[in-house]
């Protein structure tokens, strides 16, 4: 069983189209990256998988529970940390991931903070107010809180947006680790060097549609390319 | 383009929004409406009171009682036998009249042997608001020119009677019948008594909602503006407990401010109330235990179906800055009322008013302690029924709205937007 399917996706806003009948599967484990320009439909996408959008048609199923029936049990499984998120301002780092623990039916709650704080690696700083916080520090944040639920699939949406080198390796690293430990991760980023360092197989969105997927390595050598933005021009083109 | 009319045509398109306009509109509404209420409480002034007339005396000081209100006054009742009371007051009543004036038997007599000749004036009153009592003042007048004549007479026949008597011949009992009570009081005295309550709870009330309401209005611009509200919907909580727990949260706080505003402005209303010497008690007109729970009811239904209107409002906010345009309406439906309840009384709105007035869900906590007073159970529970569906039904609205795309799209933006974009 797929954690994620994604059969005949279509979103329209009015009468703008979204999304416009993409499918794909992911694998326990996997790291499946969705990759296009901005305003390709990567976010839409990742938003009704999130169950934040609803869907016009298509199905779309998480450990084979129907995201558009299902919702409440589908928001159990996963994690979702949408590009440009923030966090409560008047919290602290720790109060924030408290506050998020408690969501969840877990009996020992403490030690899913712990968990986020390990990821978040502030050190002293986790028991400041979160409007104290640089931009690294915020997202860094974030990512403890969306992955210290041990969730089935972590959506990660843009991860490394607006980060430096620094902080965008460490949280590529954090994910990576994460996938390793059995959590399936969906990631979109408009980065294409990135995806392709991170990412076991990957999906190319223009426009709402799927115009390729496939392992990395496997869509280079397919067009004969040095590396995936080639592939992606390419493909467009 | 000259670079300063460039500037000024910017700012211009930045600044005449429809939210900056209809704010203007509605205040010039508002006035406007004031100003024509104050035009018929002048025209009413203007008219002729009507009144009903018992003279039991029919000496010549009586008859210049009875020639300043004939000539003053519309005489719809004239008798000069008291068992004709009863009568009398119904005919006033049926014909929307303001009083009956009784002279009393000795009317004469009594002012020539240095005591003051007796009027009963039987009012009835209509409504208790600040403009229902105005026109009572009519009636006022005419008592002082009464008062005068009186004494211009005695000064120039001679009549040698006491200094004090010959400047203020009459005395005067005032009795007042007010939804289906007898009160021994002026219209204008009961409507100072009620006044401490027809100010204090519609103001507090006012207040109430607009600051609570903000607070639901700013706490979902919030979330929109620092981004935490998606990650708020992905989480495993269902839609109604995050709808339910920004209410919940807002209303203790409403509650909170309704206490030490309440405290702080009864204090400061007592100090009015005292100065009268008159005390609500005294005349039977106090709330019981029943009544306070009520109110109490009207209130928290009111202050949720508030919250629940502020936090659709909300659901509209694109950041903080616009969440204070959408306060606007709140504080109008809040203003409205408390102004009405002020100034008029329920009872005597024309009926498009009346309707009005009742489906402003806020309008109900503002009238319920005066409906109380004189035990109108019906309109008080009418109200907390229409105010709990109303409440009801703007929570559901709610819920529906956090489970679709519009509060993450905001379908209302995108409309706006393709309007704009035509126009350019």
């Amino acid at each position: 069983m797929a954690t994620v399917e994604v059969k005949n996706l279509v979103k329209n806003f009015g009468t703008t189209k979204a999304v416009k009948g993409i499918s794909f599967t992911i694998d326990k484990g996997e790291i499946f990256g969705l990759i296009g320009p901005n305003g390709a439909g990567k976010t839409t996408a990742l938003r009704v998988i999130s169950t934040l959008l609803q869907i016009n048609s298509g199905e779309v199923r998480i450990m084979d529970h129907d995201v558009k029936k299902q919702s409440d049990e589908v928001r159990k499984l996963i994690s979702y940390l949408p590009e440009d998120a923030g966090a409560y301002k008047t919290l602290t780092g720790r109060a924030y991931l408290i506050f998020i623990a408690n969501f969840f039916n877990e009996k020992n709650t403490q030690k899913m903070v712990e968990r986020g704080i390990e990821i978040a690696d502030l050190g002293e700083r986790i028991d400041d107010k979160v409007d104290t916080y640089s931009k690294g520090m915020k997202r860094r944040l974030l990512v403890g809180r969306a992955l210290m639920t041990d969730p089935k699939l972590a959506i990660l949406d843009e991860p490394t947006s607006g980060l430096d080198v620094i902080n965008a390796q460490e949280i590529r690293k954090i994910i990576k680790d994460t996938a390793r430990k059995g959590t399936t991760v969906l990631l979109s980023s408009h980065n294409m060097l990135e995806v392709e360092y991170m990412c076991d197989r990957i999906a190319l969105i223009a426009e709402g549609i799927i115009v390729e997927k496939g392992k990395p390595k496997a869509l280079m050598e397919k067009y004969n390319a040095n590396n995936i933005e080639e592939v992606f021009t390419q493909v467009v083109a | 383009m000259n670079t300063l009319v460039n500037i000024i045509k910017k700012e211009l398109k930045e600044l005449l929004t429809p939210a900056t306009i209809l704010p203007i509109v509605v205040i010039a509404i508002i006035f406007g409406s004031i100003g024509s209420s104050m035009e018929g409480i002048q025209e009413e002034l203007d008219e002729k009171p009507v009144l009903g007339v018992i003279n039991e005396d029919n000496s010549d000081l009586s008859k210049i009682v009875t020639s300043i209100l004939e000539n003053e006054s519309e005489i719809i009742f004239n008798s000069s036998d008291i068992a004709d009371k009863q009568y009398g007051l119904e005919q006033v009543k049926q014909q929307d009249g303001m009083a009956l004036i009784v002279i009393n038997k000795n009317f004469s007599t009594d002012i020539l042997n240095d005591t003051r000749g007796g009027l009963e004036v039987y009012w009835i009153m209509k409504g208790a608001g600040i403009f229902d009592t105005i026109s009572s003042g009519v009636i006022e007048q005419l008592i002082t020119s009464i008062n005068r004549e009186i004494s211009k007479s005695l000064i120039e026949d001679n009549t040698t009677v006491n200094a004090s008597i010959a400047l203020w011949p009459t005395s005067r009992i005032d009795t007042t019948y007010f939804k289906d009570r007898e009160i021994r009081l002026t219209p204008g005295a009961i409507s100072g008594m009620l006044s401490s309550q027809s100010m204090l709870i519609p103001i507090v009330i006012m207040m109430i909602i607009i600051m609570a309401g903000n607070m639901v209005i700013s706490s979902m611009a919030l979330e929109k503006e620092n981004k935490t509200l998606e990650t708020l919907l992905t989480l495993p909580v269902k839609r109604t407990h995050i709808v339910t727990g920004k209410i919940v949260a807002s209303a203790i706080i409403g509650l909170l401010f309704a206490v030490v505003y309440m405290f702080g402005m009864s204090r400061y209303l007592q100090g009015f109330q005292m100065s009268g010497g008159l005390n609500l008690a005294d005349f039977d007109m106090t709330l019981t235990f029943s009544d306070f729970l009520l109110i109490g009811i009207s209130l928290f239904i009111t202050l949720i179906a508030a919250l629940a209107l502020c936090m659709l409002l909300g659901t509209m906010a694109k950041n903080y800055k616009s969440a204070q345009t959408l306060t606007f309406p709140v504080t109008m439906l809040a203003m409205i009322p408390m102004f009405v309840t002020m100034f008029a009384d329920f009872d005597t709105l024309p009926l498009v008013f009346k309707g009005l007035l009742f489906a402003i869900p806020f309008s109900h906590p503002m009238m319920a302690p005066r409906a109380l007073i004189f035990n109108d159970y019906t309109l008080v529970i009418a109200g907390i029924i229409y105010v709990s569906i109303f409440a009801i039904i703007s929570i559901s609205i709610v819920v529906w709205v956090f489970k679709t795309d519009r509060l993450l799209t905001g379908s209302v933006k995108r409309k706006r937007s393709s309007f704009f974009r035509k126009r350019t």
